[in-house]
């Protein structure tokens, strides 16, 4: 297939990837939105006016940075393992798969979409943040790296589960039992710095730690974590996850007898 | 040229059923080629391994001399190929997949679009080119599955039971427009249960059974040798007629039977020993079409 060709088949599969998530925006946009306001006014304002303030910054706008990786998070996942899921599940896969699309480019395709929708979403949550504080931006370019780059991340991640997922329940399973603790218990709502130094040191192995905290650094300008180790895992979170998608549909895995 | 050379091609589940024993098969460039067999035959396999979706666990497959072992992206871009199940996403709008179709083999959009419109009138969906393509009925699900695979142009369409379940009129009106694509060059490879349709469209077949070629023939060559001709035969009374011999005879009920009649054996040498046996011949018919007359020979056998 020739650059131009797969140039084409690419923007295609982005293109309807994105219909997709537009098209039923009411689950795809809204709900986030909502559950991550409720969080601004539960945590930020009932609980938030009992919690003092964190290297200087209030507990509403220290939650900020970790809301929106949350809404990145959860959404550039759900996005690429449902999508993928249906599709193999429909059978619309086969009219991808007989074509001469390379695999790569089904998985940057895919990915795309749970990236775009990831970004929509994070985007739409700030500016719902803008309501409840004023959070500031000390470093726009890191905020914009750390941004996409956990989209890539956890869109390929979502496309990984549902390239393994066999029935429905398997696209539920990995984001109940193990990416929503790992959210949860990874510094969206207090500092690494803060937990008694054993938690601390399991934390570390959490990799959503260096995505939050990372991305709150470009905010703030303060980290729990050196930002360049963050970024690096960020990095290599994002191309061994892509890689493995490639590696996996080249063997035919879940889409292929 | 040939569209499809498949030599050796064997194919083993991870269950261990060997739905492919070695296949040899080869398909002329412009040739109108049906694949028969019962189900479990392996036609589907040999579909599946042609267009990427089966991986084939030994032998070689070139299409128009490329082997998809060098070089499967060109050869996929080659082949059209309309499935036996819907596949296409019931949410999207008739044109839109289409050309998300010919997005994917890399057609450009200026291309693609008018593409789109002249095979949706050709099969006339041209009216339903803005509805989802869930609200269509069955037979427009079927030509839209054969418009889908059009969108790139193929050398080798490949129809995998095309027709099921779509009604008379609307199966005749799509042999025409096979007829006129398979004359416009494109090689067109069927399966199919509707031995009717071989009969009227292809020019050559192969007859598969548990997973080998049991026959690969012109159509012609096929039924000059079949060996038995169907009859469904109303007779007076069925009573007796198990005792008639030189003929395959199976009592259907009170008053019909259906009976093979031999190569070299006429209706008259029938209705005479049927007349001997006490049985008056009422009336009489062929049964089905007479590919399928040989079809069950070869089965059988």
């Amino acid at each position: 297939m020739t650059t131009n060709k797969t140039l084409i088949s690419l923007s295609t599969l982005t293109r309807k990837e994105t219909r997709r998530f537009l098209r039923i925006w009411t689950q795809t946009l809204v709900p986030p939105v909502i559950t991550q306001s409720l969080y601004f006014v539960v945590f930020g304002g009932f609980v938030g006016r009992q919690v003092a303030a964190i290297n200087g910054v209030s507990y509403m706008a220290f939650l900020v940075p970790g809301l929106v990786m949350m809404a990145i998070i959860t959404s550039a996942f759900t996005n690429t393992v449902s999508s993928f899921f249906f599709t193999k599940w429909q059978r619309n896969i086969d009219e991808i798969l007989v074509s001469p699309t390379p695999n790569w480019v089904i998985v940057a395709g895919f990915g795309m979409g749970g990236i775009l929708r990831g970004i929509l979403v994070g985007l739409i949550v700030f500016l719902i943040s803008i309501f409840f504080t004023h959070p500031q931006i000390a470093h726009l370019g890191l905020v914009l790296i750390f941004m996409v780059l956990t989209a890539i991340t956890f869109s390929f991640g979502g496309l990984l589960n549902g390239i393994f997922a066999k029935k429905i329940d398997d696209v539920g399973i990995f984001p109940t039992f193990v990416l929503t603790p790992l959210t949860y218990l990874g510094g969206v709502f207090y500092p690494i710095s803060a937990l008694p130094g054993v938690w601390q040191v399991v934390s570390k192995f959490n990799p959503i730690v260096y995505m939050i905290d990372g991305f709150r650094y470009g905010f703030y300008g303060f980290s729990s974590v050196p930002v360049l180790v963050s970024l690096g895992i960020l990095i290599a979170f994002s191309l061994a996850l892509g890689i493995l998608c490639v590696v996996l549909l080249n063997k035919g895995k879940g889409i292929r007898t | 040229m040939n569209a499809l050379e498949i030599k050796g091609l064997k194919k083993i589940y991870s269950n261990g059923v060997e739905a492919l024993k070695g296949i040899d098969l080869t398909i002329e460039s412009g040739d109108f080629f049906a694949l028969l067999g019962a189900n479990g035959a392996g036609k589907t396999t040999i579909i599946g391994i042609v267009t990427s979706l089966v991986n084939k666990s030994a032998g070689t497959v070139k299409v128009f001399g490329i082997d998809i072992d060098q070089d499967f992206s060109a050869a996929k871009a080659m082949i059209g190929v309309v499935p036996q199940e819907f596949n296409f996403n019931i949410f999207q709008k008739v044109q839109d997949i289409l050309l998300d179709q010919a997005g994917y083999y890399g057609v450009p959009a200026d291309v693609a679009l008018p593409r789109s419109e002249e095979v949706l009138k050709n099969l006339g969906l041209w009216e339903k080119r803005n509805e989802k393509s869930q609200t269509l009925s069955g037979g427009m699900k079927r030509r839209l599955m054969i418009a889908r695979a059009l969108m790139h142009d193929p050398k080798l369409l490949i129809l995998d039971e095309p027709t099921a379940g779509v009604d008379v009129e609307l199966r005749h009106g799509m042999w025409e427009y096979l007829k006129r694509i398979n004359a416009a060059g494109t090689t067109i490879l069927l399966t199919t249960h509707y031995l009717e349709e071989v009969e009227q469209l292809c020019r050559n077949a192969a007859i598969m059974h548990k997973g080998e070629v049991i026959r690969n023939d012109s159509v012609k060559n096929l039924l000059s040798v079949l060996e038995k001709e169907y009859y469904t035969v109303t007779v007076s009374k069925t009573a007796g007629a198990e005792n008639v011999s030189g003929f395959d005879i199976t009592i259907i009920d009170h008053d019909t039977l259906e009976v093979g009649l031999p190569k070299g054996q006429s209706v008259t040498d029938l209705t005479s020993a049927l007349h001997e046996a006490g049985i008056v011949t009422v009336s009489m018919r062929p049964k089905g079409n007479r590919l399928e007359g040989l079809f069950l020979d070869l089965v059988k056998k």
